[in-house]
């Protein structure tokens, strides 16, 4: 791949796209759960909120925060995946999409019902390792959302 | 102090020769080093002579009656020797080797200041400090019930010096001020600041990291009362340091780490601690690193410090006279004095993804919050790309630095 092929690979159309016109970005007024995920090292600090119903189906997310376009992107398409999931299904999605850009040995699959091809976007950072946490950061966020945890989800 | 010059200034182009590291491509382009106020690249001459040490000179320091043991304490102390020369300190007692600034501030916070500051004693430090020179004394201040004050500084990144002298009163018993700004090139007015310290008898540490890259220092005329620096941001290995004192204020401080070496009698009822410097260097020190650093000092002392100096400041104004040509760029500190660092924002690029965009075109920036956290919220800023010059860098790094940010901006067009 040339240097110019490398760069593209990284900030893929999806990615400016989702940078610079983030979607669900904004405070989430109604949200039932909600949690921060900073990145300790760069400062990358996000909030993801979700809204669940009595059935546990997640009916709207938000984030709000700063950060690099990678982690940006990131979080605002976590926002429309997991957008009418499950609970379940979100946390699956959380385990199949930072195990793939880690690169783990044991992948999980995405739930039967959702569509995860757009993620793909993310793919170039697994070539950075730098920039691993920036894609995983808003993820990191979701599950701790989904657990209740009060405290900060940090990539560390 | 006069430093020798045993190379004419034109000269100063051939050094790049004497960096190993710097020969080599970065993603299929010339590595264009612009990072060496994060950590600077090493010589050859400072590699070698850890090296050497390694093969033919290692054994432990200050014990053995054997030669190996003999010639490792000759070359360490030979270097804490050079250390004491390079910044004019009256004596090698006033020489504590430490791990770096970091490890010198905390024992100047910890020996020095904890055991006389009291509730209601203040401590004053600067809006352009780096993290080490912050936190080592907020943790202090916990311990004691003394209260840290924060001088401000103007939109160019200079410090407000009426305000700073404003805030000194006989309540404040130490202030920790940085000689140059890691993440804004600020020279700061050290002469002038320590005298207003003086009126009021407010005791005074220079965080010196990323001064004595670039200048001639001479802590005597400085007038402060400690310097810490590090080996490894002028051009010596990692983990080594100094903390330079005034031999009466070393004297009367408590150890600061205990163990071997810093003792002169140990029974289970009492230990005599040992003279200085050596109170201070509990343990096995960094005997390699520190032979390292010793070499680094000869190798700057031979470039000429007041070369290096001339060499970098023509640099950083060619630097920040290009950059401020390229559309949409905005220098962050304009400081009237400054120092061979420059950050500086593009559009609304983030830094992380204006250093990933660099580092493909092999330029090696810094970027991020450069452990000055408060320094980047008082601009708004979340960072910035810290483009910073060692002796070894040239005009056609700062030209190739041009280039790949007009391809960045491309990319984020």
């Amino acid at each position: 791949m040339s240097v110019n092929e490398e760069m593209q690979d990284l900030y893929r159309h999806t990615i400016l796209d989702h940078a610079r016109t983030p979607r669900n970005f904004g405070r989430l007024d109604n949200a039932t759960h909600s949690a921060e995920g900073i990145n300790p090292l760069c400062g990358d600090k996000l909030r993801l909120y979700l809204s669940v119903n009595a059935n546990d189906q997640i009916i709207n997310a938000g984030f709000e925060g700063s950060g690099c376009a990678i982690s940006v992107a990131s979080a605002s398409l976590l926002t429309e995946v997991v957008t009418d999931l499950s609970v379940a299904d979100a946390d699956v999605c959380f385990a199949a999409v930072t195990g793939r850009l880690t690169q783990q040995t044991t992948v999980v699959a995405a739930p039967k019902n959702v569509d995860l091809e757009k993620l793909k976007a993310l793919d170039g950072v697994r070539q950075h390792p730098s920039r691993i946490k920036c894609a995983t950061l808003a993820w990191h966020a979701l599950h701790a959302a989904l657990e209740q945890s009060s405290t900060t989800a940090t990539t560390e | 102090m006069s430093q020798p010059q045993l190379l004419p200034t034109t000269d100063i182009s051939a050094c790049r020769n004497d960096f190993p590291s710097l020969h080599q491509e970065i993603n299929g382009h010339p590595l264009t080093y612009l990072d060496s106020a994060a950590s600077a690249q090493q010589p050859g001459v400072v590699i070698e002579a850890v090296a050497r040490y390694h093969r033919e000179d290692h054994a432990n320091v200050h014990r053995g009656v054997h030669t190996l043991s003999h010639r490792a304490t000759e070359l360490y102390e030979g270097a804490r020797d050079k250390l004491c020369n390079f910044i004019n300190a009256v004596s090698r007692a006033e020489i504590v080797l430490t791990s770096g600034t970091t490890e010198s501030i905390n024992l100047v916070a910890q020996s020095y200041c904890r055991p006389m500051l009291k509730p209601g004693d203040q401590v004053l430090i600067t809006w352009l400090e780096h993290h080490s020179n912050i936190v080592p004394w907020q943790l202090v201040c916990e311990q004691t019930g003394a209260e840290l004050i924060v001088a401000p500084i103007n939109d160019q990144g200079d410090i407000e010096l009426d305000q700073l002298r404003a805030l000194m009163t006989d309540r404040v018993k130490m202030l920790g001020v940085g000689h140059v700004s890691n993440a804004l090139g600020t020279i700061n007015p050290l002469r002038e600041i320590i005298a207003s310290a003086k009126e009021f008898g407010i005791a005074v540490l220079v965080d010196g990291a990323q001064g004595v890259p670039h200048m001639t220092i001479d802590v005597q005329a400085l007038g402060c009362d400690f310097y810490a620096f590090s080996g490894h941001k002028m051009f010596g290995p990692t983990g080594t340091g100094v903390l330079w004192g005034r031999e009466a204020l070393l004297e009367k401080m408590p150890p600061y780490k205990g163990g071997g070496d810093m003792i002169l009698e140990v029974t289970f009822d009492k230990t005599v601690f040992n003279e200085l410097p050596y109170k201070f260097e509990a343990g096995t020190p960094n005997i390699a690193g520190t032979i390292g650093f010793g070499a680094a000092v000869d190798y700057l002392q031979s470039v000429g410090m007041s070369n290096i100096n001339a060499h970098e400041k023509s640099l950083h104004d060619y630097m920040a006279s290009e950059l401020v040509k390229i559309d949409g760029l905005r220098l962050i500190g304009t400081a009237k004095n400054q120092a061979s660092v420059q950050s500086f924002a593009l559009n609304d690029i983030h830094p992380h993804d204006l250093g990933t965009l660099l580092d493909h075109q092999g330029v090696a920036v810094r970027t991020g919050h450069h452990c000055a956290m408060p320094v980047m919220q008082r601009f708004g800023l979340p960072g910035t790309t810290r483009a910073s010059l060692g002796l070894y860098n040239s005009t056609d790094d700062i030209d190739r630095l041009v280039v790949a940010l007009e391809k960045a901006r491309t990319v984020f067009a």
